[in-house]
C-alpha cells in the first residue's frame, strides 16, 4: 500500500504540478487537491501504464453518480491505492 | 480532413490514412496572403481525426472519441495547398472512458507533424451522431469489419 501511494502521489505532483508534500492518503483528489478531470485522466493514463491496469472510471463515475458511493471511495487517495491493489492483484491472480 | 483510410488494424492498433489538402480553400485566403499554408490547428485537427477512427474501430462504433488533449505537438514543416500527406495513429491505451494515441503527419517519406492525443470516450449522445459516423466511415473506406460491435 505504501509504495503504490507513493507511486500514485508521484503521478499526480508531476502531473498535476502539486507539491508532493500536499499529498497525503487522506487527500481527496478533487476537493483537496483540485484535480480536475482533464488533469485526471493525464494520472489516470499515467497510474494504468505504472501499474499495468484499467481502472474502471466509468463504472466507478456511474457508481458515485446513482449515490451507490460516495467520491471519498475512488478519490481519498488512500482508497484509491487500495482500489488499485485489487486490480492489480486481480489480474495477477 | 481524412479522405481514405489506407490500412486499420487494431490487432496492432494503429492506422494510415491518405489527406489530400485542397488546393483552393478560404482558408489560404487570410492565412496567408500571397503565402498559402495549411494552419498548423488543421494539422492537429487531422491528426486527431485519423487517431479517432482508429478508436472508433477498435470500439467497433459503440462509443465515439471527442478529443480533450493534444500533448508536445510539433508541427515540423509547411504544408502548401495540394499537398498529399500521410497520417498515422497507434493507440498507446486504452482506458476506461479515454484513449490515448501517438498520432504523425508525413510527406514524401518526411515528417510533418506529430503529437500524443488524448480523447474522451463516452457513448454517442445521439443517434444522429452514430448514423452520420458510420457513413463518413464507409465513404473514407473503413473496412466494414470494424462498423459494428
Amino acid at each position: 500500500m505504501s509504495s503504490t501511494f507513493d507511486t500514485v502521489a508521484g503521478i499526480i505532483a508531476e502531473t498535476c504540478d502539486i507539491p508532493r508534500e500536499k499529498i497525503t492518503p487522506e487527500s481527496h483528489a478533487i476537493n483537496d487537491l483540485g484535480i480536475d478531470s482533464l488533469d485526471f485522466l493525464d494520472v489516470a493514463f499515467a497510474i494504468d501504464k505504472a501499474f499495468g491496469i484499467k481502472m474502471p472510471l466509468e463504472q466507478w463515475t456511474q457508481e458515485v453518480n446513482e449515490g451507490k458511493v460516495s467520491t471519498d471511495e475512488y478519490f481519498v487517495l488512500g482508497n484509491l491505492c487500495a482500489n488499485i491493489d485489487k486490480l492489480v492483484s486481480a489480474k495477477a491472480a | 480532413m481524412v479522405d481514405r483510410i489506407v490500412s486499420l488494424d487494431p490487432g496492432a492498433r494503429t492506422v494510415r490514412a491518405e489527406c489530400l489538402v485542397p488546393a483552393e480553400s478560404p482558408v489560404f485566403e487570410g492565412h496567408f496572403p500571397g503565402h498559402p499554408l495549411l494552419p498548423g490547428v488543421l494539422m492537429i485537427e487531422t491528426m486527431a481525426q485519423t487517431g479517432g477512427w482508429l478508436v472508433l474501430a477498435v470500439l467497433r462504433f459503440q462509443r465515439m472519441p471527442f478529443l480533450a488533449q493534444v500533448k508536445e505537438a510539433k508541427l515540423r514543416s509547411f504544408v502548401m495547398p495540394g499537398q498529399a500527406m500521410e497520417a498515422e495513429a497507434r493507440l498507446l491505451h486504452d482506458g476506461s472512458g479515454y484513449a490515448v494515441v501517438a498520432a504523425s503527419i508525413g510527406a514524401e517519406g518526411r515528417k510533418i507533424a506529430d503529437a500524443e492525443i488524448t480523447y474522451r470516450v463516452v457513448p454517442f449522445p445521439n443517434e444522429t451522431l452514430r448514423a452520420e459516423m458510420l457513413a463518413t466511415a464507409r465513404r473514407v473506406a473503413v473496412p466494414e469489419a470494424f462498423l459494428n460491435g
